[in-house]
């Protein structure tokens, strides 16, 4: 979900996540229970949901980056119409406007939501519960580049670090670098060597990686 | 109400701690930033949270404001941080430009 409304005021852990489970079958059966909502609408947007994440476009977004310079001036531009043109839909249950920043060799981009858990779902896919929890939230922002150490990325300490605290109607998603050596590859290839991490800013790039 | 920022100008946020719901982190209260963006109008989440709906709860500008990280954690480093957020109108001052 990339709205704001599934606000995740986590204390972590299992016995929070039984504690939501039980609250929202609660709240379901009483939704149906008066007739508010039915089972079969219920599963029908539920399915619909797990099925646009399965598509996450983020890789072939930027895969087609890579390769066409102009697609990605256009990219930078204006995000949402670049997603038209690749055919991703970054509508849920409201039209999310769409920021992607680039990294360079002077410039890493991490995102992040330090109000709950915003994530641009279509994009990179379900969240990792690390993206939605207290410690990611609150650290990334006060000393990111110990977080990103800790996920095995070690950034020299003359790149500007940019965090995007996703606190609004946007979301954001990080353009990795290209990796070197891949000069050869084409475009399903480079999109199977982008990671979510390296969407989230959390990892970068690389030419041998398993996608 | 009127966008009264531009790309470029200092703000600075407020600091006000509201009892209500609000899209400025505390972390970022106070604190001096740039008009990085400007994003158009958006519907106030602050009274969309109390329940005004969203045909007359207030509509305002929304910015993407920069940072620098020392603002921000009131520290010194050598190592280049910005943090940025989307922010409404009515969390931002004007900042005078004195340095």
């Amino acid at each position: 979900m990339s709205g704001h409304h599934d606000h995740d005021h986590d204390h972590e852990g299992h016995v929070e996540s039984a504690s939501m489970a039980s609250r929202v079958g609660a709240l379901v059966a009483k939704l149906e229970a008066k007739g508010i909502v039915r089972e079969a609408e219920l599963d029908a947007a539920v399915e619909a949901f797990l099925l646009s994440t399965q598509r996450a476009g983020g890789p072939a977004l930027v895969a087609r980056a890579w390769v066409d310079p102009a697609f990605r001036a256009r990219l930078f531009a204006d995000a949402n119409r670049a997603l038209d043109e690749i055919g991703v839909d970054m509508t849920h249950w409201a039209q999310v406007k769409l920021r992607a920043v680039e990294n360079t060799d002077r410039v890493h981009n991490v995102i992040v939501c330090t109000l709950c858990s915003c994530y641009p779902v279509s994009l990179l896919g379900p969240s990792p519960s690390w993206y939605k929890s207290l410690a990611y939230r609150s650290r990334v922002v006060r000393e990111p580049r110990a977080v990103l150490a800790e996920f095995g990325l070690k950034l020299d300490p003359g790149i500007e670090v940019r965090v995007w605290d996703s606190t609004a109607e946007l979301r954001y998603v990080v353009i990795p670098r290209r990796p070197e050596g891949t000069e050869g590859l084409g475009e399903a290839d480079l999109a199977a060597l982008v990671t979510r991490d390296s969407l989230i800013g959390t990892a970068v790039c690389r030419a041998n990686s398993a996608g | 109400m009127t966008q009264r920022f531009h790309t470029g100008d200092a703000v600075r946020t407020r600091a006000a701690n509201p009892e209500g719901h609000t899209r400025l982190p505390r972390y970022l209260c106070g604190r001096k930033g740039t008009i990085e963006a400007v994003h158009g109008v958006y519907p106030l989440p602050d009274e969309r949270a109390r329940g005004i709906a969203l045909t007359s709860c207030t509509k305002e500008a929304l910015y993407t404001v920069v940072f620098d990280g020392r603002e921000v954690w009131r520290e010194r480093s050598s190592e280049p941080l910005s943090i940025s957020a989307d922010l409404w109108d009515c969390y931002l001052e004007p900042e005078r430009a004195a340095k």
